[in-house]
């Protein structure tokens, strides 16, 4: 408990520790996410457009999931090297899975009968695509997103291990910011997932199409937790 | 009259250090070979047990309190409060904090796994229970089943899929954390990573990851099979 006070005492002392290391984690952080969207959201929406590859793009998030973390920046460190970059790749490589899932079944289950109807109006497989399906399977994409974007958040720490930055390099240097720094470090990183979830949830509800709104219950494929442990 | 002793070598061979080792190439497959039976296989069996002891304390305790969660609605939200604050932490530091605690142990690495595990297994469960339609537990009762028997003879049937589904993500998640546990010197295949942090040696840092992701993948595609043979009605409503 002594640790504890001491802990939130050490984050009004190092305001600007705290920030920089915040702002370093974002910017990791958001740059793994922003990749892994760039890949996976194309391609998912692509597949489940076509209905096509389900088996792939179902079956990856599983295998994302049972990824270890660690082993995957290890590799990254033997291939790439140290650095920012061999940590983003790592952490794409986490969370483009479930981005990718998640399109893709989104995408996929849109009903059929709507694409139909659009087919019937005269649609092109473009329009259909952006008019109809894309609307539509919103929700469902950010849901994804959103358990990405918590998910790298969490797992980003393991960055300043491998010379990522970030708000891990207060929780790793135990010999210079004390037990006190560690507690400090994970309570700012519990707060920015927290805050990221907040961030996607409402992100998510602003994108979907207003008469979804009422229904009240999201799509989830699966119920994001807090934050995910890593 | 010679002796031939058949005992691993305590000393890596240095003086035969390839080409491939001193550039510090990617991944030196001689290495590994070499290597593999005293670097790699200790860290693996580790690595096994550091998972099998965390997902079975953590069984035991979140089946118990999904059961009680079960019978007695009030504690299911004291429960899933207190095991997703423990999902909140990150692992690099609750390992650390249990340092002061419980010392540089394994019970420190397993006190964090078992945590880490609380809140899947328990929301699992008690899914899976709450999920038992109304009609097979009323039928069970017209049968003049008791309700412990309906509880094993019914409900834990039905609930095994979403028991098994809650497992499997805890054992690959622990499987991943157990490699974190390094940190605090614990083995485990987190080991050979955090020593090739140190030296730099990067067929280390392939080698290790790569058998990680290996036993990850394993150990879901294992219980997966087990699943399939533990509820085989899953399978044909499937097909």
């Amino acid at each position: 408990m002594k640790t504890f006070g001491n802990a939130i005492e050490f984050l009004f002392d190092n305001l600007g520790l705290i920030g920089n290391k915040t702002l370093e984690h974002i910017w990791l952080s958001g740059a793994a996410v922003g990749v892994a969207m760039a890949i996976a959201i194309p391609l998912g929406v692509w597949l489940g457009h076509l209905h096509r590859g389900s088996f792939l793009a179902i079956n990856v998030s599983n295998v994302g999931r049972a990824l270890p973390s660690l082993a995957v920046i290890s590799i990254g460190l033997g291939v790439l090297g140290v650095g920012f970059l061999n940590v983003m790749v790592a952490l794409v490589i986490l969370a483009a899975p479930v981005i990718l899932t998640n399109a893709y079944v989104a995408v996929d289950q849109v009903d059929e009968d709507a694409v139909r109807a659009a087919k019937a109006m005269g649609m092109r497989p473009l329009q259909v695509l952006r008019k109809v399906e894309l609307p539509l399977a919103l929700p469902l994409i950010f849901a994804g997103l959103r358990t990405a974007a918590v998910y790298v958040v969490a797992t980003a720490p393991l960055a300043a291990l491998a010379g990522g930055g970030g708000l891990g390099d207060i929780i790793v240097n135990q010999p210079t910011y004390g037990p006190e720094g560690v507690v400090a470090g994970s309570i700012a990183i519990a707060a920015l997932a927290f805050a990221t979830e907040g961030v996607f949830a409402l992100l998510q509800y602003v994108v979907t199409p207003r008469p979804l709104r009422r229904r009240g219950k999201e799509p989830l494929l699966e119920p994001t937790i807090g934050t995910a442990a890593a | 009259m010679t002796f031939v002793i058949a005992q691993a070598p305590v000393i890596p061979k240095f003086e035969h250090a390839s080409e491939c080792i001193r550039q510090n190439k990617q991944f030196c497959t001689g290495w590994f070979v070499d290597n593999f039976d005293h670097v790699f296989v200790p860290r693996l069996v580790e690595h096994i047990k550091l998972t099998a002891i965390a997902v079975g304390i953590g069984f035991a305790i979140a089946f118990t309190a999904a059961l009680v969660a079960h019978s007695r609605g009030w504690f299911e939200t004291p429960f899933a409060v207190f095991s997703a604050f423990l999902y909140t932490i990150p692992s690099l530091a609750f390992f650390q904090l249990l340092v002061p605690i419980t010392g540089l142990t394994v019970t420190s690495a397993e006190i964090a796994l078992v945590s880490y595990t609380l809140l899947i297994l328990f929301r699992n469960t008690l899914t899976g229970l709450r999920e038992v339609p109304e009609d097979a537990r009323t039928a069970a009762r017209a049968m003049g089943l008791t309700k412990g028997q309906i509880l094993r003879r019914v409900e834990l049937p039905l609930a095994l899929p979403a028991i098994m589904a809650g497992i499997r993500i805890a054992t690959v998640t622990t499987i991943s954390l157990a490699t974190v546990a390094a940190f605090i010197g614990v083995g485990g295949l987190g080991q050979p990573i955090f020593n090739a942090i140190q030296s730099g040696f990067k067929t280390q840092f392939v080698a290790a990851g790569l058998l990680a992701v290996a036993l990850a993948l394993v150990a879901d595609a294992l219980l997966v099979l087990l699943q399939r043979q533990l509820a085989p009605w899953m399978r044909a409503r499937r097909a």
